[in-house]
């Protein structure tokens, strides 16, 4: 074998047949292709377009446009990195088209001077994956995310949501590793701001019936 | 050098990805081994990054994949991807 090896064992050897096939001329087999990432490519779109609708639409763009260009997928990266940066740069066209493409360097300006205090609590609680199940927890989550600075917001969409590696991620965004760490170190401290004393209170668990005097009604 | 808690704050995201530097590392441990308000500080963000990557929290819209296969069928129905050397 002559290929390199790929970057991640989850890009399977299937993944590359796939490739060749639809190259091949299989082109159904473009479907099964990018079945495993539409949601990824979803919330990276939706970080950026911030409408349901409108990352909707960018996904669809990228999907055609990576469909047209999979003869130039080199396999240097994963599959799904590529996909990736097809999808943030298909929004940030559209952003700039409408006027509305992040300043980067004003989002930059506010890493140096940030105020980053965490929320502290000593009775910290871990909230169980269950607690997903309530949509009241889900909007917590999603309101936080959506309120971040764009750059912030793009970092975390990868990093956190898609589980993309530090490495991946910069090579998704074009940035340096370095600046990953700080903007994601940023962002997860607001998060944990915003979202550490709601999700206190929502994974607390029953009162037990053993009373503590006069605070057993908390 | 004992390191603070301003200073651990500092380390937080780096330490849950587990790529601090052996020595930083153990510092900000002998740390968390006393300081309470530090060790939930972490855990809360832990936590929180766990939550965020469920796929519950933003899930697709109804019938997403439904229409993105459905608009990819009346390409693939008519086109072959591009060969190289094409376009930019």
């Amino acid at each position: 074998m002559t290929n390199p090896a790929p970057a991640d064992p989850r890009q399977t050897a299937s993944e590359q047949e796939l490739i060749a096939s639809i190259l091949a001329g299989q082109r159904d087999n473009f479907h099964l292709l990018i079945r495993p990432y539409e949601g990824q490519l979803y919330r990276t779109a939706l970080a950026l377009m911030k409408n349901e609708t409108e990352a909707e639409d960018v996904v669809q763009d990228a999907v055609l446009k990576a469909y047209r260009k999979l003869a130039s997928f080199r396999g240097d990266s994963k599959f799904s990195t590529w996909l990736i940066a097809i999808t943030l740069n298909e929004a940030r066209a559209r952003l700039r088209k409408d006027g509305r493409a992040t300043l980067d360097s004003l989002d930059a300006q506010r890493e140096d001077n940030g105020d980053f205090t965490p929320a502290t609590l000593t009775d910290w609680r871990e909230v169980p994956l269950a607690a997903l199940e309530r949509q009241e927890i889900r909007d917590l989550i999603q309101r936080a995310v959506a309120g971040l600075p764009d750059t912030y917001r793009e970092i975390v969409t990868l990093r956190d949501l898609e589980e993309l590696s530090v490495n991946e991620t910069a090579a998704a965004l074009g940035i340096s590793i370095a600046l990953v760490k700080v903007r994601l170190h940023r962002a997860r401290m607001m998060l944990q701001k915003k979202l550490a004393p709601h999700l206190k209170l929502a994974g607390k668990k029953e009162p037990k019936t053993r009373t503590f005097g006069r605070l057993s009604w908390l | 050098m004992a390191l603070n808690c301003l200073h651990v704050w500092d380390h937080i995201s780096e330490y849950i990805d587990n790529t601090l530097d052996p020595q930083v590392r153990a510092e900000v441990e002998r740390h968390l081994a006393h300081c309470e308000i530090c060790s939930a500080i972490i855990d809360s963000t832990r936590n929180i990054i766990v939550l965020m990557a469920d796929d519950r929290v933003f899930e697709l819209p109804l019938d997403f994949s439904k229409r993105l296969h459905a608009r990819l069928d009346e390409v693939l129905k008519h086109e072959d991807p591009e060969p190289l050397g094409i376009g930019p």
